[in-house]
């Protein structure tokens, strides 16, 4: 069996070569095939492994509770708000918690201005716990401090990014800015944190909650965002699940209604985008195994005229003692080693490929090809090829002797 | 004892609705040694004959042994496997694999017998230096003249040691220099032991032979000895 094996290797082998260009050409399906799935899986392998990366740095052990209204609601003008008493409620009630802090976003204007120079970036109005919870600290200067909140000063704590943006010196403290008409004095400059999915976690200026909320002015309109951390032995599920409850009656919801308020975690992000990339890769990969498929039936049809075009040669083979499993195993093995072929000089040309991307795309992270992608690329094209293999070959082992050397 | 022995061979093909007996009901014995001629006209059934004495073909009806053994009843794998071990083909239009060269043209059928690269060669070399090419090994069949090629058949058919060589109109392709050489080393063979049935239509080429058949509407017309059987008797 071995020894059938080796020998039909190497007449398939100097058959592939004996039609260098037609072998190539009936291989392209293939390698076209396996390039794109190569392609496609290292530039989202590679993005998977970084956005895995940044999430891991957002701190896996935060919730973040924001208000949330179904676009139904929207159009009915209702909007659903998280308000300051629930952040009162929830750091009276709430178990399993570490740090609380309210987190307001300027909704009117984000400009910031220094001398000549203008820059727009988000504006939050937190509290000190906001360090902790999300795992941001300065690296010149200090934090925003409780007797910042209860005396609404006009400080501010900024970014890498505003720094650089708007020319401020290396250290930027005792600095002023002018946010929505105030002047803010720059107590702190935040460690940089990096990009997650190509946004930059820096371009941010933190303020004083009350400060944030004496200049949006009307609370009556407030809707606030609540960041928090665990404790090291809370579990998340629990700590969910009551502070759903808690928001639930607060907000006077009965059991048909739906929660009006949503609770992310950074897992839950970074389980979300995966799901995407997993959904992208899924079906690019399905679209892109049509193709396989076609280069299948390529190296079929290439196949069956190998078999009539060499009908004659299977006779002579047959008359001098070939038996059928002879015949059927060399176009076999010749099927098998053109898909397989073709899956190698795809892999190459996919890898280059998904370097290619990433090269020419700023910030791209660098492609990556997981082992099972290598193992699926040529097993699949191995699998293509004997299935596709299999009918020409049978054809041709089944052929009759005299028949076959009787063929012009 | 026999080598081959046919006893009431036919062989019947349906051509819609009319039967074609291409062969009807053949006896005939060949020993070890013999060396034989078919002839007859094209529609004889001489053709048929040889696909079954070389177990290309299966009869309808009848008993064929060879060296003892029933033949006609094996399945085409059976069947390849007695013509890779008893029987050495040489044809008409050569019938060499065109993209190898003459060594492996000749090595081939020994794969078959699972037979190592080395072992292969060598016993390749030998075939190809009994018929004189040694110095064309690594040519392809088309850069061959025809004798060339003939005697690159030949050697393939001699490399298994077969009980029988069955040549087709082994000189059908070739011009008459080239037919002499052929014969000639038809001849030799013969005297160094081997078993040789020739088809074929010239009589000259017949006359090579010890024995010359005669066929007609698929059946033996005439069996007769020629001169050179009673010479070698005489001898």
């Amino acid at each position: 069996m071995f020894f059938a094996f080796f020998e039909s290797s190497r007449s398939a082998l100097a058959a592939i070569y004996a039609n260098r260009l037609r072998s190539f050409l009936t291989t392209l399906g293939i390698i076209i095939g396996v390039a794109s799935v190569i392609a496609v899986v290292s530039v989202t392998g590679g993005m998977s492994a970084f956005i895995g990366d940044s999430f891991a740095s957002l701190g896996a052990n935060s919730l973040t509770i924001q208000s949330y209204t179904p676009f139904e609601d929207l159009m009915k003008g209702i909007r659903s708000r998280l308000t300051p008493a629930d952040l009162e409620l929830i750091e009276k009630r709430g178990v399993g918690i570490a740090s609380i802090t309210p987190v307001l976003e300027a909704n009117r204007s984000s400009q910031i201005k220094y001398g000549p120079q203008t820059a727009y970036s988000l504006i939050m109005g937190t509290t000190y716990a906001y360090q902790e919870v999300s795992q941001s600290y300065t690296q010149v200067g200090r934090f925003l401090a409780q007797s910042d909140n209860l005396t609404r000063r006009r400080v501010a704590v900024i970014g890498e990014d505003v720094r650089e943006n708007l020319n401020l010196p290396e250290n930027p403290i005792n600095e002023y800015v002018e946010l929505s008409g105030e002047w803010f004095k720059i107590v702190g400059l935040l460690e940089s944190l990096g990009d997650v999915m190509g946004q930059s976690r820096d371009n941010v200026v933190l303020v004083p909650y009350s400060t944030m909320v004496s200049i949006l002015g009307n609370q009556a309109q407030t809707d606030i965002g609540i960041q928090l951390s665990l404790t090291p032995t809370a579990n998340l599920d629990v700590v969910i699940s009551q502070l759903t409850t808690l928001l639930r009656n607060a907000h006077d919801l009965s059991s048909n209604e739906d929660d009006d308020f949503r609770i992310q975690t950074a897992e839950q992000l970074m389980e979300q985008f995966d799901q995407i990339l997993g959904t992208l890769t899924m079906v690019i990969g399905g679209i892109v195994s049509i193709s396989l498929l076609v280069g299948g039936i390529g190296i079929m049809n290439i196949m069956l005229v190998s078999v009539t075009e060499r009908t004659r040669e299977i006779g002579i083979c047959k008359a001098i003692g070939a038996k059928s499993h002879h015949i059927l195993m060399q176009f076999l093995i010749e099927a098998l080693l053109l898909s397989l072929l073709g899956g190698l000089i795809g892999l190459a040309t996919g890898y280059g490929l998904g370097i290619l991307i990433a090269n020419n795309i700023p910030d791209f992270p660098p492609p990556s090809i997981p082992l099972w992608s290598i193992a699926l690329a040529l097993g699949f094209s191995g699998f293509v090829g004997v299935l596709f293999g299999i009918l020409p070959a049978a054809k041709a082992a089944k052929l009759d002797p005299i028949d076959a050397l009787r063929y012009e | 004892m026999a080598l081959i022995n046919l006893t009431s061979i036919t062989k019947y093909y349906e051509m819609g609705s009319q039967v074609v007996r291409a062969l009807d009901g053949i006896d005939i014995t060949v020993k070890k040694n013999d060396y034989l001629a078919f002839i007859g006209s094209s529609g004889s059934g001489k053709s048929t004959m040889l696909n079954i004495l070389g177990c290309l073909d299966k009869p309808t009806s009848g008993q064929y042994l060879l060296n003892d053994k029933n033949v006609e009843a094996l399945n085409q794998n059976e069947l390849s496997q007695i013509r890779n071990l008893e029987i050495g083909f040489i044809f008409q239009s050569f019938n060499l694999l065109p993209r190898a060269n003459a060594l492996s043209n000749v090595m081939q059928p020994l794969i078959y017998r699972n037979i190592g690269l080395r072992q292969r060669k060598q016993m390749a070399m030998e075939a190809l230096s009994r018929v004189g090419l040694t110095d064309r090994i690594d040519h392809l069949p088309n850069q061959l003249s025809g004798g060339q090629r003939q005697r690159v058949a030949i050697a393939r058919a001699l490399v298994t040691h077969p009980s029988i060589l069955l040549a087709d109109e082994p000189t059908g392709n070739l011009d008459s220099r080239t037919t002499v050489e052929i014969m000639q080393l038809f001849d030799e063979l013969h005297k160094e032991g081997h078993t040789l049935i020739v088809v074929t239509h010239e009589n000259e080429i017949a006359q090579h032979c010890q024995r010359i058949v005669e066929m007609k509407d698929g059946k033996i017309f005439n069996d007769s000895r020629t001169e050179k059987d009673s010479m070698r008797v005489a001898v």
